[in-house]
């Protein structure tokens, strides 16, 4: 049975497959999602593939910033997702609702809703950090199935902006001085 | 008996949420209903609540596909209530973003066709050309999408070297007419999957007011870089291209002409780049009481923006927004009726809708 459940892990970390849901995005996001998985940036020799049907995916992909009429759907929709199972928040938008901020009409960011493993901010972020993203995903979700109690306390940050770029540092040097 | 076939809003076959019931009769449609909103993020009201500055990159995040087109239409009509005029440099410079932004989203559309079309192939080399796009687009304003090009009175960034960006456009544009356009037009797949499907009459195309490349295909030669030039159109020579059929042949005719049509613009306008300041370098603005308007030639057809002011104040009073995808959505109605189950993705995607834009 360990056996088994160390090959599961091998295979859910090789082969991470995503289902991609937008919650009001502006499609910015959702198009780098594709390009980050066509020949450019080709993260389908990662065994990384988008799935139609959350019942098939590993990792549920949330771009947008969660509209009061998505609440629902994303809920569902994780609850649709078989566990183990990891979110990624990709874009700004569903980590703090971005320049929409104060809109009435918007429920967000993400994880008031449902618990988020990785932010991959940016507006939108690269296809490179999509793919860090998803392939930090795909660890959490390896280690998540050895120990099924064990959930990554801290979200992880991944991509250019992820607190040790160049910007946050003098940032960081203005705020200590 | 017919029976109703509900999809959406959240379902993985759009790539958008909106609701979409289509009642048939065996495999025919008999008639659809479309429900979009499910993207509102109330922009337009929040307009009202950012200032002169904030405004700008608040409305850049309306839409990731026509972005810039955006917040050119909103500094236009910003600046004809402050009664600036952007310098000649900054106008090649609109242009050439304009017509880079709509290489990008038309090849986009004929990978996501191709994708509908069952056409897997063709889909993948058309986002490998596309990334060829978002590489000048790149060089140019350093990221792929939200561009932050305009601003009132010009531009944020000068295109420093025309001849490199040039080459990358000449590339461009062979990779275009050998691989994008033959695959368009001569393709058997592309073209029984095409033909004869989702005919929309000139005389349904006007009474609809559909705009841009689907008022075109239906043999309407509009087009608001003809009829009203804005920026440094006036300045270039180029064609209307029109297809008189009205199925989703001639949209997907008309999208690969106008693709040849904007490499033509950007190799004028890079040639004839005239040399000075990029904008008014004006960081206050004078706005007066009043409406302006402004209209612009998207990828997808006429956006209209109304933004009025009060003298004095920070913030607009009212911005409201007119996308191509509210006028040419009702006109998917009579396209899907009589047409085949199987073929109803296809012909909804052939007016390349954008609810976000839509929603707001």
């Amino acid at each position: 049975m360990k056996l088994w459940n160390r090959l599961m892990c091998y295979c859910r970390r090789r082969s991470p497959w995503l289902f991609h849901m937008n919650s009001g995005s502006c499609n910015g996001c959702d198009i780098e999602i594709i390009a980050s998985l066509t020949p450019r940036y080709d993260a389908e020799q990662l065994g990384v593939r988008l799935e139609g049907s959350p019942r098939h995916a590993d990792i549920l992909c949330v771009t947008g910033p969660v509209t009061h009429n998505a609440v629902e759907a994303i809920k569902t929709v994780y609850g649709q997702v078989y566990g183990p199972k990891a979110v990624i928040a990709i874009g700004s938008c569903p980590a703090t609702t971005n320049v929409f901020i104060d809109s009435r009409t918007l429920a967000g960011p993400l994880n008031l809703h449902i618990p988020v493993d990785v932010f991959v901010p940016g507006c939108p972020p690269r296809p490179d950090a999509i793919i860090l993203g998803v392939a930090k995903a795909a660890a959490i979700l390896a280690a998540r199935g050895n120990k099924p109690a064990a959930v990554a306390s801290e979200p992880e940050v991944v991509g250019e902006c992820a607190g040790n770029c160049t910007c946050c540092e003098s940032n960081a040097k203005e705020v200590q001085a | 008996m017919s029976y109703k076939i509900p999809m959406g809003p959240y379902h993985p076959a759009l790539e958008e949420p909106y609701k979409l019931d289509l009642i048939c009769e065996g495999e025919t449609v008999c008639d659809s209903k479309l429900r979009i909103g499910f993207n509102f993020r109330g922009i337009e009201h929040l307009a009202e609540t950012r200032n002169y500055i904030q405004v700008v990159a608040l409305m850049e995040r309306v839409c990731g596909i026509c972005s810039n087109i955006h917040t050119l239409t909103l500094c236009q009509a910003m600046e004809g209530l402050t009664g600036l005029t952007p310098p000649p440099r900054a106008k090649y410079i609109r242009v050439i973003m304009a017509e880079l932004e709509r290489l990008h989203s038309h090849v986009l559309w004929a990978g996501i066709a191709a994708k509908l079309m069952g056409f897997k192939t063709m889909f993948m080399t058309c986002f490998e050309i596309r990334e060829k796009v978002m590489d000048v687009l790149c060089a140019i304003s350093g990221n792929r999408v939200n561009y932050a090009m305009n601003r009132i009175g010009g531009v944020n960034r000068d295109i420093s070297d025309p001849q490199a960006i040039l080459k990358m456009v000449e590339a461009l544009e062979l990779e275009m007419a050998h691989t994008v356009i033959p695959i368009f037009t001569t393709s058997r797949t592309a073209i029984s999957r095409c033909a004869n499907i989702g005919v929309l009459t000139t005389e349904k195309a006007v009474s609809c007011g559909v705009v841009g490349p689907t008022a075109r295909a239906a043999g309407l030669p509009q087009d608001i870089r003809r009829a009203a030039p804005y920026a440094a159109y006036e300045e270039m020579e180029f064609d209307v291209p029109v297809q008189p059929a009205g199925d989703v042949t001639a949209r997907l005719l008309v999208r690969a002409l106008e693709i040849m049509e904007s490499c033509k613009i950007l190799r004028q306008a890079l040639a004839k780049l005239p040399p000075g300041e990029i904008n008014t370098g004006d960081d206050k603005f004078p706005f007066t009481t009043g409406t302006a308007t402004s209209r612009v030639e998207a990828p997808r057809g006429e956006v209209m923006y109304s933004v009025s002011w009060k003298e004095g104040s920070r913030t607009p009073s009212r911005v409201h927004v007119r996308t191509p995808t509210f006028a040419n959505m009702p006109a998917i109605r009579w396209m899907v009726m009589g047409a085949r189950l199987a073929d109803t993705p296809l012909i909804q995607a052939s007016i390349d809708p954008c609810y976000s834009c839509t929603d707001r």
